[in-house]
This record gives C-alpha cells, structure tokens and sequence, in this order.
C-alpha cells in the first residue's frame, strides 16, 4: 500500500523520508514539485498526481506536505485519511505540528511511523496504543531520560494490541477522576446583503477529554437528540444503542479525543447570531470609494459574541484603505488587498463600525466585485442548535468522577455575499436593450 | 561534498585532528582537505562505531538516535551496518527497536551481513510471549533478503497455526512481503491465506484480507465459505481492515449475485430524456423482456452484506465511508442508494483532500443517480474560500444536478460565481452555464442570454470563455438567434483572445446567410489583421473566407484571393497546406476536378450541435472511490469490477457446515446482540475479558435477572455453531469449554427419560448435583421459567393413584418428532401399585405414542416419574389412553396447549429477520393488546411468553422488541413470535408461521398469558 512518506516543507525542502517496502529515491518529488509549481496556490497543489511509476497522493497541514508514495491501486481516502491520522498523532505528541518540532523529534516520530504502518499498511492508529508503545515526550521526562539514561519506549509489550477495547489502554490510574465534555458547533453560512440567509448549517462536535480509572462505562443523553441529523462516531460509541435509544453508550479512550461529529440540518432553522451592514460603493471616474460596516448582535440569547474578525478581499483596483474603526484595530494588505478588521467583542449598546473611503488606482475603472466578508466570531456558553446534554452516567467503577460540560458556538465558514438580488441579471429585457445598442 | 566535509570537521571538532584540518585548509586550500577527508572517510563515523560497540546502553541508544536521524534526512548510513547489526540482541527495548528500524532499512543492501541478525529472531518466534512472537516475524519478514525466503515461509506457517491472534495477524501480514520478496511462493502462500481466512477472529480478518488482495485477488473461490463471517465480522474489524475487507466484497458480489436493478433502466428517468441511448437499445430491452419472466428475488448473502455495511457509513473514518457508498452503489438497488448521500455529504467538511476525493465520487454517481444528492443541493455552493480544484469539482456536481426545478437557483449561484476574483473558476462557471443550457431546454435561452451580457464583461477572459460556449449554444438553433451572431461580429474589433475570435469567424462563416452583410465586412477586417493572427485564428479566417466566397462570391472574391495569398506565404505549413487545398477546391480552373463540384455540400453541410457531456460521464465502469477512478486511467494493480452474471452462480457454495467444532463455541460476537461496536462483542473473546466485563458492565436497569443473562450467553454460545464466530482462548479455556458442550451433548443424548428431574414447590427445575458440581447450569433447554404441571388423573377417580404431567420441553430422545411428557405418579393409597403401563391408545391418523417402561411397583406412599414421547402431528388434538394398574383401568387423555407443541431453536437477529420476511401476508399474524400492568417490563414479557410456549428467546438490538423462535415439533415448521412494546403497556404481537392454526391459537394463548 504505502510505499514511502516524505515530509516536505513551505520552501520545498525534504526534511524526512521514511521508506516501509524497498527505497523509493527521493527524485520521485520531482513531479510533485512540479505540480506545485503549476498550482498557484498551495492548496491547489491536486491530492493526487500520477508519475510514470509512482502516484503520490499528499496532504497539507501546517504548511507542510505529507507525500505518500503509492504503487499500485488503493482506495485514495485510505492514503488520505491515513495521512491525516499520522498529523493528528504528531500534533498530539507534541503539541504542534510544524518542521521544528518534527525536527527536533526526529526519532520519536521514526518510531511512530514503524509502528504505525507494516509493509505500508495500517498497524496501530490508536493514540491510547501509540502511547503504550511510545511515550510521549514531555519537558520533564526529556529531563529524566538525560540524566538517567531511560527511554521513551514502553517497557512493557503493548498488550492495547490484543485488548477487545483497543482505543484504551489497560490499567489506567488517575487520583482525580474527571471527565470533560466540550460541544463545539460552528455555523457554516452564506447569508445575502440584506441579511437573509441563503444556506446555513450547523457542524457540531464534541471533544471529550476523559481522565478516569479502570474501565469505566459511559452513557451521555441528550435533552433533544432529535436535533442530530447525521452523526459520526468514534469507534468506542454502541452504534445500536444509539439506533434504538439516542443514547451514547461507550468505554472512552483515555485522554483526549473526538466522540461524536454531528450536524444540525439546514431544515431546521438556524439562528444567526450576527448581522452585518455594510455599504461598499465606487463612483465611476472618482479615484475615491466609500466603506461603511457595522455589525450587530441578533438571536445570542443574551449570551455575548466575542473574538469577533471581520475579513474582506477587496478589489484589485483598491490601492489603499483610509478606515477608522470604532473598535479594535484594522489591517490592509495592499499586495492581497486582504483588509482584516479585529473587533474583539460586540456590545450591544455601542455597536462596533469601520467607516472611511478607499483610495483607487488612477485611471482604472469602476471596480465591479462587491467583497465577500468572512466574518469569525465565538459565543460561550451556548450551543447555537439548542442541544443540551441530558445527563452523564458512569458503569464499572465505584468512584464519582467529575463531570463536566461545556458549550461553544463559532463561526466556520460564515460569509455575506455581495449580492442579494433574485435571478434577474440573465433577464432577456436587458438583453434586447443592449441589443438596440447596438443596432 | 562540501556540506558534508565541513559537517566532518564538526563532528571531528573535539580531536586533534581539527587542528590539523584547519593547517591544511589554511595552507594547502581546498582540495588538500579534500583529500584528507577522503583518507579518514572510511573511519567516518568512527565515534558512532565507538558508541555502539560501548557497555553503556545510553551511549548506544544515544548513536541509534543520531544514526536514525541521519536515515531520516535520507542520509547514507550504511557503512555502519556491522557496527549496528551486533546490537540487535541488545537488552534495552529502545536501542533494539532502532536496531530494527536500522536493518529494514540496510539489509537489502547488506544482505551477508544482514543473515547474521536472523538468529536472533528465529529464537524470538519460540519466545512464549506472543508479542516477542509477532515482532520477530514483523522483523524477519520485513528484512528483503531473498536467501531467507525458506525461513520466512516456514516462519509465516508456523505463525497462521499460532495460538495467538495478534500473532496470526503479524503472519496475514507477512504474506504481501514474502511475496514481493519472491513470487514464486505464490502456491504456498495461497495456502497459508487460504487457512488464515477461515480465521474467526476480528483481530485477523482485516490483515488476512489485505493478503488476499495483494496476493491471489483472483481467487475468489477462496471466499465463498468464509463469505458470511467476513459479513459477520466486518463491523468489529478494525478501520483499516474495513476498506479492504468492503472493496474485496463487492468485488464478490459483482460475480455471485444478480443486478438488483435489473428490471430498471440503467439510466435515471426525466432530465437525461435529451440524451441519447447509445447502440444497444434493443439488447436492453430484450434481456429485460427475459427477465421479467421470473421476478427478480434477492439473495438472503446479498442483503446480509448491504445490511451489515450499513452501518459503517456513520463512521469517522472517511475512508470506511466512502467504502460503503462505493458498495451501495454497485451492488444495491436503486431504491436503498440513497442512503450514502448524507454520508458523502457529511465528508465534505473534512479536509480539502477528503473533499476533492469524495467530490470526484460524487460527480461520477450524481450523473446516474441524480435523485440522490438533489436534497444536499445547498451543500455543494461554493465559498469564496474553497480551492480552486475544489470549487471547480462543486461546480460539476452542481451542473449534473440541475434539472427543471432548480435550474432557477442554480442559475442564480452560478451569476454570483461569474464576480469571483479566482479567473479559472469564472471560466469553469461559463461552461457550467453553457452545459445547463444544452441539458436543459426551458432555460436555454435565459442561458444564452446571460452569456450574451457577459460579453460585455470587463474581463477578456470571461468574454472569451462566453464566446465559446455561446458558439456552442448557437449552434443548436442558429436561425433564432441571428442578432447575437451580429453582436458577436462586432466583438472581433475588441477581443483579442485567439480562442475567442476563432469561434467567432466560425459563427460567422457557419451561419452567414443569417447575417449576410456583417460577414464580408467581417472578412475585410480581417484580412486586413491576418498576418498579426494567432495560428488557429487564421485557420479560422480562411474557413470564413472559403465559405463566404462559396454564398456570396460576388462580394468576397477579390477578399478570399486576397486571403488565400497571404496564406500561401504563411510560416505555418498548416497554414500554407490549407489555403492551397481550399484554392484548388473553391476556386475553379481547368484542372480542378471533380471534387470542386462539391465544395459547397462540403465547406457548408449541417454540422451536429456538440453534446457537452460532463468529464465524469461513464466513469464508473471504474470501482468507485478507487485510484483508477480517481484518474480514470488504469492503476496497476486495479481489478476491474465484474459485470453482473446473467445467472446466479450457485449459492449454496457459501454454506458452512455445521460443525460440532470445539473451536466455535464459547465466543461470539456481539454483533446482533444490541451491544454494537462496544465492549461487549469481545465479551467472549477473553475469557477473563468477559468476567471483567460482567463485573463492570452495569446492570440493566430491567431487572434482568442474573439467571437471564447466562440464559441469554448460553444461547448465544450455541447460536455461534450456525453463525460462524470466532473464538479464541487459549488451551485451558477451550477445555472448559469442550466439557460445556459434551455435557451438553450428552444431555441431549440421554434424552429427559434418563434426567433425573425432580420437581420442587411449583415445579422449579433444579439440576441434579452432579450436574451443578460441573457448574454449568442447564439452561439452553429449559427456560428458567416455571413448567405448568396438569391433572391427568385425580386422587379420588385413580382410587388413591393421582397422576400429574408436564411437559418437560426436553427433546425426547427415541424420537426427536415426539413431544416429551412428563408424568408424575403419587400413590397416596394405602396399599401398593403394581404394574403400571399404557394400553390401548386412541389416536388421531398420524399421531404416535411412545409409551414409557411399564413401572412394576410403585410403593403406597411412594412418587415415580416416568416420560413418555408423544407425536401430536402438530396439532392440539388428545391423545386417549388406558392406565392401567394391577388391577384398573382408567381412561385418560393428554390435549397439549399449543404452545409445547414447538422447540426453541436459536437464530440471530438477522436470520430472524429473513425467515420473517419469509413468513408474510397470510402466515403473519398481528395482534393489538395491552400489556398487563405486571407484565410491562422485558424480563416479565419474556419469562410469560416462555412460559406459554416453548421458544427461545432471539437476541434483539432494540430494547422496545422482545423475539422468540421456534419450530413445531414433528414438521419444524418454524414459530416466530414478535412482542413489539410501545407506550403505556401497549403493545403488538406479531406470530409468523407458515401452520396458520397453529399460529391463531399460539396468538390466542400469549395473548392471554401477557394481558392476565
């Protein structure tokens, strides 16, 4: 399956190789540098690109390119997926994931590659096995291991392996038991100019960071499940009890991890917390645009939105922007044209505006795109879908652990589109006009 | 080589040596040192040596690090491998995992060398601990040395008979290398897979798949008898092993089952009416025609294996997702593939790669199945912050989806799509707009005119793209649209995209009688530029020329010579080529031929409009979400996905023998037992495992009595002889399990005649001490539940004799159709009775009577017990007979209640759902009835139909059902009986049997025993 991995960074170096079948040269990259150069951003870069011996199917994260070398037919989401997984495994050895780290833990993430895949498939994903097999490195146990020589590799032979629960490691100990639930939604929107909303979903998930003794047997119940309408799970979750009863039933991995990703239809009416006005207009043949944004609260059930950043790409013929803001501070990129107002918190009473006049390239005509603006936000302490968890049971053991929940709204991709207008651009009046135009 | 020279003196930094480097370099320059670092560069890496040969365990570890990094950086390490390779028995687990990282990476290069490691994991394969086992394998195996092939075969046999799953796994694994190493042991692998499929366990399945795959695809015979566990198993597997395990199974189904969509069009009704079939029309309808004949029924595996993948696409592995919509939409049929769009939809939020991945999947299935993904129309609109390759691919899906309906809205999505900045994605637009116009007539206008007005566009670019598609769109109804030719032609003085201004002068040339004043003028202008056009724009003006001067050579003769003479001297020979062809065509002399005749049926013949056909069209001839796919070219190593069989090949080719294997009981799967992907399902894999988990596993909050749930494991055990499931336990275990099944074997040999049952307040039966002393307790027989014992001759009427029977629901030995009735003499008279025994029986055509041994005396004061069979043909009709004593004789008769007259039999959850789906329409009986207010809870709903009628309980996922099944006695007839609770002690019963009156009275009796 995988033949061989390369980690390649922003400025196109190859900083590790790692081969589980007989060596593949690292001029293999070439095609891959090729495409990159033919995408023009590094997104573009296509997952998968055909070599005249090789395919290789990458993914970017954290600016850098995890390039699977395959040989022949497999399912491309296996590599992908798989690819994602060993990004998800660093980052959560060492916190980030970037070259530095890699770098630096060169060895531990050699390891973790070994046992990760055999002959180029899958062995060990499981984060609770991982941990068994290779410890994770800490400030205070590098510290340890220089003095007293020890290792990060278990002593002991990874009996997760044979377990029936192999996503939790066996005799787990805590002093304080506690178990943390985070609900996370992000409302993905595109909402028109007059704030009315053309799509609008909910993507929600909860993260779970459970730190319990022994093998404790969870069950979570919500107040309205009816509310999810498609859910994915972690493999720990009883799939049919879920079927029958709506309820979470499930032995947890110890530490932290995703239970449930779930989505809220677009069906169901989805409140937008926020609203926008904003007046971006050009005068033909005037070097000078006016801008005038404001944004304001709406259905926050009282909660207050924070972290707010409001993004525009502005038109090209757009040289610089003269804005003042009534709160936080701005930017403007004149190379991307990329303005970015941080807002920080909406109050209410004093609503947050960024008003002033944009200065356009002499000579060029009327800028014809109204910006799309990217707006993020955050609100604590609300699930903006009205889910609620019922209550948390524990199975199995004896103790009462800590329980606790907590509820964020974000926006993901929230977005007010320029226009807002029905469909009649494409109006044939328009057309037979010009028509006598140009007759 | 200077990198690595000044990377050399770091490392020499410390020695002397340094010193004397910096001399050469300051007196004798570069190549001096040079020349000094090719002498020591043999002693290199003489401080690593030095590390590793050392005592102290952190030195080494401290050089298998650094020599590990320097692998990493794809840096040449090898001179090291005599060095490394001797500290492959080291003590410390960390420096020996190095080690092996070491050796994979170098043997293949140091093969000599690298045969002085194998020892040492040739010693590891007889370690007693499993996974020093499975690490010498994974090693050895991993090692490319073709010298130890032998080894390495021997190894992987003795490790597929391992004990040890995860030792098993570590074999299945080391199948692919041994392979590529050396294909030539293909036969003998073949066996080894071959053995390791028949493995029960989940641990194994994924891997030993995985093997199949890379080794022996083709044999897919291998798969028939393990066809079922693989479908069984699947949902416990790991996820890797998953994807493998789905893709290789639709590969199966492709060749064993029949086209479930068989009667339907290939192609989705409505919307594609415009498209054409192609050739093989008639053959369609002819093989419809036959098939039509016999209607087409699934096969039970077929359905098995859609129902057990189903569930997957909930999980959060794209990768098992995408797996499952791929299955569903080969081999389900049309009505249940709608089931995957929300899946697929859900992995459009995950990363950009899973999004363009699935897009491309979506894309292909959304051009046959368009129905499917319409309702998650929104969720395809395209964010301004999408990547090109991504919006691109939204867009397509976006195109194939449009349809009457909803071409408004898309239409919309797409005008605002046309301001995006990214220019790549604006021209993609153009051409979405343009390939809905042509799929979809109504709008075809409204299209056309939108692009009309994006002609004057600012943007060059959108222009162009819009030239183009509209030559297109033009080209379909051209006499209605003459006014958007002129407007074109006016564009020529502004456009300068070649593309463009060639479509145009083909408009104009194509279709100048509808504009026969704009076109020489057109033709002048462009004379007059000729010479500063681009190749395919010449090629173009000479086309317009030759065909204008065909319609109107009055105006344009002068012009096309003209024009023909500037082409003449071109550069290009093309160019030049295709002037002198159309001179000698058009333009007639002497020596032109015949041909010249037919200029004008040539140059100005009715061109078929162009059919802008989506990219994806007819990609899935590739399996779905496979690379070939993805590329829609060939990957090596692709299988190709079989076509239907005309017939089905013979199903029973998956049957598995009922073996009375020690192996199979004492483990099963949990699967159908409601504790999905949880904890439970190992339940039987460990032992140890399992009494762990009955300790922890909370109670139920029914009270479910502890006697319940081991009837409930008891049954399963037995449920796993039919339905293969995997049992793994080490030697001790499956002996304790063997002596369960023997005892219960023997039970069942010895027959209730010789069991020593002895009845005790209300008829409770206990287990002889004996039996208890084996502790097993003897529940898969009997329920738990009390036996109701009846009169059949009172004390005063038998003079002092009372007799009273009950059927003791154990199989009757001499004769398995009889129904065993058990009978209980008390002789409470004062003086003894002798000669006990039956005579003359009265009975109904067909039934019999096995009569029990004459008892020769039975003491006043005394109890015996005797049982005898009974044949009731299945029906409730008595049996008459004499009892006799010594000296009477008394007429009795036994009428069995309708509910002894069955035996339990153990299904799972889904065979109980096929044999129901079996036992429709006249053979189903519902009932309504409120529960009684005793009776509300599963223990008491399942002990008071127990009690009414001999059936075994059948393991149920949802909680709100309780099954049974059973058969009739004499025909096995099978008796299903469903109690579906509902709110307030309402509930439904519902009684499948294919014996109507048997069905109507056993409804009548549970009905009564729930509701009083």
């Amino acid at each position: 399956m995988i033949h061989s991995l390369f980690l390649i960074n922003a400025s196109g170096d190859i900083f590790l190789e790692k081969h589980w079948k007989s060596v593949v040269s690292r001029s293999v990259c070439d095609y891959f540098f090729e495409a990159q150069e033919r995408a023009t951003e590094p997104e573009n870069v296509p997952p998968v690109i055909p070599t005249p011996h090789h395919y290789l199917i990458s993914v970017l994260r954290h600016h850098i390119y995890f390039v699977a070398v395959i040989q022949s037919e497999v399912p491309p989401l296996f590599v992908i997926e798989f690819l994602h997984r060993v990004v998800d495994t660093f980052q959560d050895y060492f916190g980030v994931c970037t070259e530095a780290a890699i770098k630096d833990n060169v060895v531990v993430v050699y390891e973790l590659l070994e046992e990760m895949l055999d002959n180029g498939f899958p062995l060990a994903t499981e984060s609770n096995i991982l941990k068994e097999l290779i410890k994770p490195p800490t400030i205070l146990r590098t510290m340890v291991n220089t003095i007293t020589g020890s290792t990060n590799v278990g002593e002991q032979l990874p009996t997760g392996q044979l377990s029936v629960v192999p996503w939790r490691r066996t005799g787990v100990k805590y002093t304080n038991n506690e178990a943390y639930f985070d609900v996370v939604e992000e409302i993905d929107a595109i909402i028109d100019k007059s704030g009315s909303t053309i799509t609008a979903e909910i993507q929600g998930v909860i993260d779970a960071c459970v730190k319990l003794t022994g093998m404790p047997d969870l069950t979570l119940s919500f107040m309205n499940p009816r509310l999810l309408d498609d859910v994915s799970f972690h493999p720990c979750v009883r799939f049919k009890r879920w079927e029958a009863e709506r309820i979470l039933s499930f032995i947890p991995p110890d530490g932290n991890f995703r239970l449930l990703s779930y989505h809220v239809s677009s069906q169901n009416l989805v409140a937008i917390p926020v609203y926008v006005k904003h007046n971006i207009t050009f005068r033909e043949g005037s070097s000078q645009g006016r801008f005038d944004l404001t944004l304001g609260p709406k259905q926050t059930m009282g909660k207050a939105v924070e972290s707010v950043l409001v993004s525009s790409q502005l038109p090209r013929g757009v040289l610089n922007a003269n804005l003042n803001p009534s709160q936080g501070t701005y930017t403007f990129d004149p190379v991307t044209k990329l303005l970015t107002w941080d807002v920080g918190k909406i109050n209410p009473q004093k609503l947050p505006s960024l008003k002033g006049t944009m200065s356009l390239q002499a000579g060029a005509s009327k800028p014809d795109e109204n910006p799309t603006i990217n707006i993020q936000f955050k609100i604590q302490q609300m699930a903006i879908s009205g889910l609620k968890v019922n209550r948390l049971d524990m199975y199995g053991e004896k103790y009462k652990p800590f329980k606790g929940i907590k509820y964020m709204t974000k926006a993901g991709k929230f977005q007010i589109c320029p226009y807002n207008t029905p469909f009649t651009g494409f109006s044939l009046t328009v057309l037979t006009n010009q028509i006598h135009v140009f007759r | 080589n200077a990198e690595e020279i000044i990377s050399f003196i770091k490392q020499a930094a410390d020695s002397q040596i340094t010193v004397l480097l910096v001399a050469f370099w300051v007196f004798g320059g570069f190549h001096a040192v040079k020349y000094i670092f090719i002498m020591f560069s043999s002693h290199r890496h003489d401080d690593l040596k030095e590390m590793l040969d050392s005592n102290k365990d952190s030195l080494k570890l401290e050089a298998m690090k650094r020599i590990v990094a320097m692998i990493a950086r794809g840096k040449n390490a090898s001179d090291l491998f005599p060095a490394v390779v001797k500290n492959v028995a080291c003590k410390n687990i960390e420096v020996k995992k190095l080690v092996y990282v070491y050796l994979v990476r170098y043997a293949e290069e140091q093969q000599d060398l690298a045969l002085l490691s194998i020892s040492t994991f040739q010693r590891g394969l007889k370690d007693p601990n499993q996974l020093i086992r499975a690490s010498a394998l994974r090693v050895l195996s991993s090692i490319r040395v073709t010298i130890i092939v032998p080894i390495m075969m021997l190894a992987i046999k003795e490790a597929a008979s391992d004990m040890s799953p995860y030792v098993r796994k570590t074999a299945a694994h080391a199948i692919p290398k041994l392979y590529s190493l050396d294909p030539e042991q293909k036969d003998q692998l073949i066996e080894v897979i071959e053995k390791l499929l028949a493995d029960k366990t989940t641990l194994v399945a994924g891997s030993v798949v995985m093997a199949f795959e890379e080794v022996c695809p083709e044999r897919i015979d291998l798969i028939h008898k393990n066809y079922r566990k693989l479908c069984n198993l699947l949902i416990d597997v790991e996820e890797w092993g998953q994807v493998v395990i789905i893709n290789m199974l639709t590969r199966y189904a492709r060749t064993q089952f029949l086209n479930p969509n068989i009667n339907e069009s290939l192609l989705e009704e409505g919307g594609s009416g415009d498209k054409t079939f192609y050739g093989s029309d008639e053959d369609e309808d002819e093989d419809e025609e036959e098939k039509e004949k016999k209607p087409y029924v699934m096969d039970p595996d077929h359905r098995l294996l859609l129902r057990n993948t189903k569930p997957l696409l909930q999980s959060r592995n794209a990768a098992v997702v995408m797996a499952v919509a791929q299955l569903y939409f080969h081999l389900a049929p049309k009505a249940e593939v709608g089931v995957i769009a929300k899946a697929l939809v859900r992995l459009l939020r995950s990363h950009s790669e899973v999004q363009y991945v699935v897009l491309q999947n979506v894309a292909t299935m959304s051009i046959k199945r368009r129905g499917m993904f319409e309702p998650y129309l929104k969720s395809f609109y395209i964010r301004s912050t999408d990547p090109t390759q991504i919006k691109v691919l939204k867009l397509e899906v976006l195109t194939n989806l449009a349809n009457e309906t909803n071409i408004s809205t898309i239409l919309r999505e797409f005008q605002t799509y046309i301001k995006s900045m990214d220019k790549d994605f604006v021209a993609a637009t153009i051409q979405a707009i343009g390939r809905c116009a042509t799929n979809i007539s109504e709008v075809r206008d409204t299209c056309l005119n939108g692009l009309v007005q994006l002609l004057s566009n600012r943007d060059e670019l959108v222009v162009a793209e819009s030239v183009v598609v509209i030559k297109k769109l033009l080209q379909m109804q051209p006499e209605k649209h003459s006014d958007i030719i002129k407007h074109m032609a006016k564009l020529t003085d502004n456009i300068q995209v070649p593309m463009a201004r060639a479509s145009i002068l083909w408009l104009i040339g194509e279709y100048c009688e509808h504009v026969p004043k704009i076109a020489p003028d057109v033709l002048r202008k462009m004379a007059k530029s000729f010479t500063n056009e681009e190749d395919i724009v010449k090629l173009q003006i000479i086309n317009l020329a030759a065909k204008l001067y065909l319609t109107n050579s009055k105006q344009t003769k002068l012009l096309t010579q003209y024009v023909l003479n500037l082409a003449k001297y071109d550069q290009n020979y093309d160019i030049r080529d295709r002037a002198r062809f159309i001179r000698q065509l058009i333009v007639p002399t002497e020596k032109s031929g015949a041909l010249s005749k037919y200029a004008k049926k040539l140059f100005l013949a009715l061109k078929p409009a162009p059919v802008l056909e989506s990219p994806f069209k007819d990609r899935d001839h590739f399996q779905l979400g496979s690379l070939s796919h993805l590329l829609n070219a060939k990957a090596g190593g692709y299988q190709e996905l079989p076509d239907w069989p005309e017939a089905a090949p013979d199903p029973s080719v998956r049957n598995v023998e009922v073996k009375e294997s020690v192996r199979a009981v004492g483990t099963v799967t949990h699967r159908d037992t409601g504790a999905l992907w949880g904890p439970q399902r190992m339940e039987g894999s460990e032992k140890e495992e399992r009494k762990h988990q009955r300790k922890s596993k909370p109670r139920k909050s029914e009270s479910e009595s502890e006697s319940d749930e081991d009837e409930e494991s008891e049954s399963e055990s037995s449920q796993s002889e039919s339905e293969d499931s995997e049992s793994e336990a080490e030697v001790k275990k499956k002996k304790k399990v063997q002596t369960r099944v023997n005892y219960r074997e023997s039970a069942q040999q010895q027959g209730a005649s010789k069991t020593i049952i002895r009845f005790k307040k209300a008829g409770f039966s206990f287990l002889s001490n004996a039996h208890r002393s084996l502790g097993v307790f003897l529940q898969t027989i009997a329920p738990s539940s009390a036996l109701k014992s009846y009169e059949l001759l009172h004390r005063i009427t038998g003079e002092g004799l009372s007799v009273e029977y009950c059927f003791s629901r154990q199989p009757f030995s001499p004769d398995a159709n009889m129904v065993a009735v058990q009978m209980q003499f008390t002789n409470s008279a004062s003086s003894d009775t002798k000669n006990l025994h039956i005579e003359d029986v009265k009975l109904q055509s067909g039934m019999r009577v096995k009569e029990f041994p004459e008892i020769e005396l039975l003491p006043a004061g005394e109890t015996a017990t005797a049982v005898m069979g009974i044949d009731f043909c299945d029906s409730t009709q008595a049996a008459n007979f004499q009892l006799c004593t010594h000296t009477r004789k008394f007429f009795v008769s036994i009428q069995p209640p309708v509910g002894e007259l069955m035996r339990p039999v153990f299904l799972t959850e889904n065979e109980f759902k096929k044999e129901q789906g079996q036992l429709m329409g006249m053979n189903e009986i519902t009932e309504k009835l409120t529960l009684d207010v005793k009776c509300r809870n599963e223990h008491a709903i399942v002990q008071r139909v127990t009690t009414a009628a001999n059936l075994s309980r059948v393991p149920c996922g949802s909680d709100k059902e309780c099954r049974f099944a059973g058969r009739t006695v004499t025909s096995g007839s099978l008796v299903l009986v469903t109690v579906a609770t509902k709110e307030e002690g309402a509930a439904q019963l519902t009684v499948n049997c294919e014996k109507m009156v048997i069905g109507t009275m056993l409804v009548k009796d549970i009905l009564q025993a729930l509701t009083q």
